[in-house]
């Protein structure tokens, strides 16, 4: 491990800099392409019949009706989809024990949530195709439904998939050091019970796919609005039985993915395999209505914490018992078992007691399968974890702050391992803490606080402390067996005008990633920004990479852009000495122009170098072969994750009399290493922030008893709008990594990994002097209602 | 009942006279999409909750998916294609480029002529009214605070070349 991290180099360095995006003129314009947007030559059009109950047989589809409609082209059910399409398993291997049941494309026989796949109807348009399918006749056998989590394993329960055994996905005991001593030698024991509400991504471009099947080469090329296009290629292939160089999966502007678009479909599986079967291209867009019924949801938990503390606030120990639900398949391939694992693994990670036990129940439910969404796992972790905090300052009347600082990983336990094994290269959490006191005046805002208490209006500031997992290496998935790319290459090629096209298997769905990408580009080869242009997105052209998800964009996809922005500098500077007859370590390249190293005078302009490299390599030496298109790889390896952490603060007021809470202002500083374009990452933190808030506020899939999703539109579901969230400040620290040479770590989920427990804390501290709490998110008026003892 | 009615309907779309045959259930945001390749204008819920299909009918804001096309004869419809390219909101472009409030782009369309309608109904407006105007149609990638720094700039600098 080196000193410190090396520099880029220095001079026109756009490290740093809030460069504009260059693709936001388009989509200013209304000229963004989104994958409803493209139309391709005798396109057709799928819809879906889904199951209306939790839990059914299907006894018998009649499809005469639809058939008979003019314009509708094919209908197709579970049996004869299986015979296109086998179906998969959503298991990983390194997850021991874990289980889970074959799932297909279209329901055969037995559909298992209310929104399953169930027939397809392929029409001429959209509209036909959902003509077609409000006349099939469909007889259900409705089953019993597993929808409480508690009782998914008890013996009287239904098991959703006979062949399992039982309706246990996924379990894991972690200990650490010794949790009985602790709790044993403790002065105080803290017992919680936190209840996570289930919610989903809401992207809003649904999920969208066009698959273009040409029989003559069976090739398939698909237009998809996803996050991982190399993933879905190898998954197409192997599923749909093509070599895996027939298939193309081209990601166009997607809009919004949050997570959500990571996943394998079975709506959108039986797409590609209609259009295999007949060879015409077919188009899905999901409307909003399906995307709740059939997006991955999230964060269904019930989590019960204990902590053991001496009386000055110093934590001993902890324990967890987390329960989730995860619907009636554990997703593929990224596993239904990541959210809970990395709850259990998360959550006692900010602090230093040694001693904790974890225990984790993953279990199935006849409701939409649940897997990975943006900060999974973090939300609730730190939502347990600094409620617990904030509820021993309050038992023990210490200051929240205090107590916090008192039991920190400090900065001179780095590098430190946490309770559950994640290695921590270097954290800033006191620094974190002091800047956010200092950025949202903190004890200003607590003297307010009081002063407005007596009278009666109840305020609170609620603190959150988190870690993010950020550029993930190979620990993550493959070693599991899921063919999901760790590592990312990045292309550069010199154009004879002297441009830089930069293609590479990162992607973008709106962080930025075009933006950052080419600021290293332009920094490491030295030429304008305005003559960089990058391409993500297409596997026939992008080099072999993961795409965009668990923040690995800037720390591996950077990086590997970075080095190879070297390369490619190492490699004009050759030609250049070629043709100055001069050592190639006597040049630079600056601003696009080739320079002498010391004095900076211009010698050569980089058009006329690529007019010679590409077209007069005649003049060169005869042993001398320019290379001007180089790739880099990177993938990181000297640590799992590179962890970042940062701190938020929630400030509210609950109006005691009807439940609601107003959200006054929200702070956070984090710390994800270099930065590379400060506008980015503070937009990157303050839409996860309100990801976050909605979480703890007001997004809720609710179901009823039978399992009925009762939130199926906007109107029920409730998205964060603009009035009711507040102002949100930003601060940084930067502790860049050592293991890579651009320091750069990732910053996509820290925002929503901390908002809900700051949240969560601020009600409570705005309900503390009438002796309430609330443990249950969304924290609805209801809630607040109840914990207040209005309501029963 | 399979017979589906269809109407014949002449508009004007971003200043262009138009003349087509719909169907009657068709909504304007699928005709403009469709029918006339405006891809500009986005379906994000189709209740008119998420105002991504927001556009202009007769000068003013409506919801694409809450109208039928056949309903828009004889109107004057604009949309972000036509709004953009005329460059009545050059100055909102740019202030949301320049403050990053946009991401994904797919609300975008519809957020720049609800900003624009705000500023020209109260050139004054603060944030809160910003805020409270820019709800109707739902951003899931920002958080907003961008998008009400970009319409605040946007309104000063209307102001002050209003002053000019």
């Amino acid at each position: 491990m080196a000193e410190g991290p090396a520099r880029i180099p220095e001079g026109d360095s756009y490290i740093g800099r809030s460069i504009v995006r260059p693709q936001a003129a388009r989509l200013l314009a209304g000229r963004g392409q989104f994958t409803d947007d493209v139309r391709l030559p005798r396109m057709l059009h799928a819809a879906f019949l889904r199951c209306p109950h939790a839990h059914a047989r299907v006894m018998s589809v009649d499809a005469r009706a639809a058939l008979a409609l003019p314009g509708v082209v094919r209908v197709i059910a579970g049996e004869e989809m299986a015979g296109l399409c086998a179906g998969w398993v959503g298991t990983l291997a390194h997850f021991a024990g874990m289980k889970s049941a074959r799932q297909h494309p279209l329901a055969r026989g037995r559909a298992t949530w209310q929104g399953e796949p169930v027939v397809a109807v392929v029409a001429e348009s959209r509209a036909v195709a959902e003509d077609g399918v409000a006349r099939l006749v469909v007889e259900w056998a409705p089953l019993p439904a597993v929808t409480d989590p508690e009782t998914a394993l008890a013996p009287g329960t239904p098991v959703i998939h006979p062949e399992l055994g039982d309706n246990l996905a996924f379990s894991l005991e972690l200990q650490s050091g010794d949790p009985e001593g602790a709790f044993a030698g403790a002065d105080h024991v803290y017992r919680d019970t936190f209840w996570m509400g289930r919610h989903t991504g809401v992207t809003l471009e649904p999920r969208a796919i066009i698959a273009d099947f040409d029989p003559t080469e069976r090739r398939l090329t698909v237009y998809h609005s996803f996050q991982a296009p190399n993933m879905m290629q190898d998954i197409l292939a192997r599923h749909l039985t093509l070599p895996e160089e027939s298939v193309r999966v081209i990601c166009k502007d997607v809009g919004g993915s949050f997570g959500i678009k990571v996943h394998i479909y079975p709506d959108e599986m039986a797409t590609c395999a209609l259009a295999v079967l007949l060879g015409r291209p077919v188009k899905f867009v999901a409307d909003r209505l399906e995307s709740f019924q059939s997006d991955i949801h999230a964060r269904e938990h019930r989590v019960t914490a204990e902590v053991a503390v001496r009386r000055d606030g110093t934590m001993l120990g902890m324990r967890i018992d987390d329960l989730t639900g995860i619907g009636p398949y554990s997703v593929y391939p990224r596993t239904s078992a990541v959210e809970g694992n990395q709850t259990v693994r998360l959550t006692p990670g900010v602090y230093r007691f040694a001693d904790y036990a974890a225990r984790l129940r993953v279990v199935f439910q006849n409701k939409t399968p649940m897997c990975q969404y943006r900060a999974v796992g973090h939300p609730i972790a730190f939502a347990v974890m600094e409620g617990m905090v904030d509820r021993v300052a309050r038992e023990l009347g210490l200051d929240p702050v205090e107590v916090r600082r008192r039991n920190y990983v400090t900065a001179e336990m780095y590098p430190h391992t946490s309770q559950t094994g994640y290695f921590f290269e270097r954290l800033s959490h006191e620094e974190c803490l002091e800047r956010l006191l200092a950025l949202s005046s903190y004890r200003a805002l607590c003297s307010e606080r009081d002063a407005l208490r007596a009278r009666g209006i109840y305020r609170g500031l609620g603190l959150c402390a988190f870690i993010e997992l950020t550029t993930p290496g190979p620990a993550f998935y493959g070693v599991g067996g899921a063919r999901i790319s760790s590592q990312d290459g990045c292309t550069l090629k010199l154009e004879p005008s002297g441009a830089v096209t930069c293609t590479t298997g990162v992607t973008e769905q709106g962080q930025g990633t075009d933006a950052m990408l080419a600021q290293v580009v332009a920094t490491a080869v030295g030429v304008p920004i305005e003559r960089v242009r990058v391409l993500t997105g297409d596997t026939l052209v992008s080099p072999y990479g993961g795409g965009t998800w668990a923040s690995r964009g800037a720390g591996i996809g950077g990086e590997a852009a970075l080095q190879s922005g070297k390369a490619l500098k190492g490699n004009i500077l050759r030609v250049a000495g070629a043709m100055l007859q001069c050592e190639p370590d006597e040049l630079d390249l600056r601003r696009g122009k080739v320079v002498d190293a010391v004095s900076g005078a211009v010698r050569l302009d980089l058009a006329e170098l690529g007019r010679v490299a590409y077209f007069r390599p005649d003049t060169l030496p005869k042993d001398f072969q320019p290379e001007l298109t180089v790739t880099r790889h990177y993938v990181p390896r000297h640590q799992g994750f590179a962890f970042t952490n940062g701190i938020q603060l929630s400030h509210v007021e609950v109006d005691v009399a009807t439940g609601f809470v107003r959200l006054l202002g929200h702070w956070v500083v984090e710390d994800c290493g270099r930065i590379i374009n400060p506008r980015l990452v503070d937009e990157q933190l303050r839409g996860a922030i309100v990801q976050g808030i909605g979480a703890a506020l007001f997004e809720h899939c609710v179901y009823d008893d039978a399992g009925q999703l009762l939130t199926g539109t906007m109107a029920d579901y409730l998205v964060p709008m603009a009035a009711e969230m507040p102002d949100i400040v930003v601060g940084h620290v930067e502790t860049p990594t050592a293991f890579a040479e651009g320091g750069f770590k990732g910053a996509g989920e820290a925002g929503t990994a901390g908002a809900p427990g700051a949240v969560l804390n601020a009600v409570n501290d705005a309900l503390a002097p009438l002796g309430a709490r609330v443990t249950r998110q969304p924290i609805t008026p209801e809630v607040v209602l109840r914990a207040l003892g209005t309501l029963p | 009942m399979d017979a589906r009615p269809e109407v014949e309907i002449a508009l004007i779309v971003n200043g262009v006279p138009v003349r087509r045959r719909v169907e009657a259930r068709k909504s304007l945001v699928d005709f403009l999409r469709e029918d006339l390749e405006l891809t500009g204008s986005h379906v994000g819920c189709e209740q008119g909750v998420c105002g991504a299909c927001t556009l202009r009918v007769d000068g003013a804001l409506a919801r694409g998916c809450l109208m039928l096309a056949a309903q828009c004869d004889g109107s004057r419809v604009e949309t972000i294609e036509g709004v953009a390219e005329a460059g009545e909101i050059a100055d909102l472009q740019r202030a949301f480029a320049e403050a990053n409030a946009l991401q994904c782009g797919f609300c975008t369309p519809a957020m720049l002529l609800t900003a624009d309608a705000l500023l020209r109904d109260d050139p004054d407006l603060d944030a809160t009214s910003a805020r409270r105007g820019l709800s109707g149609n739902y951003c899931r990638c920002t958080g907003y605070h961008a998008i009400v720094d970009a319409v605040l700039a946007a309104a000063r600098a209307r102001r002050e070349a209003s002053r000019g």
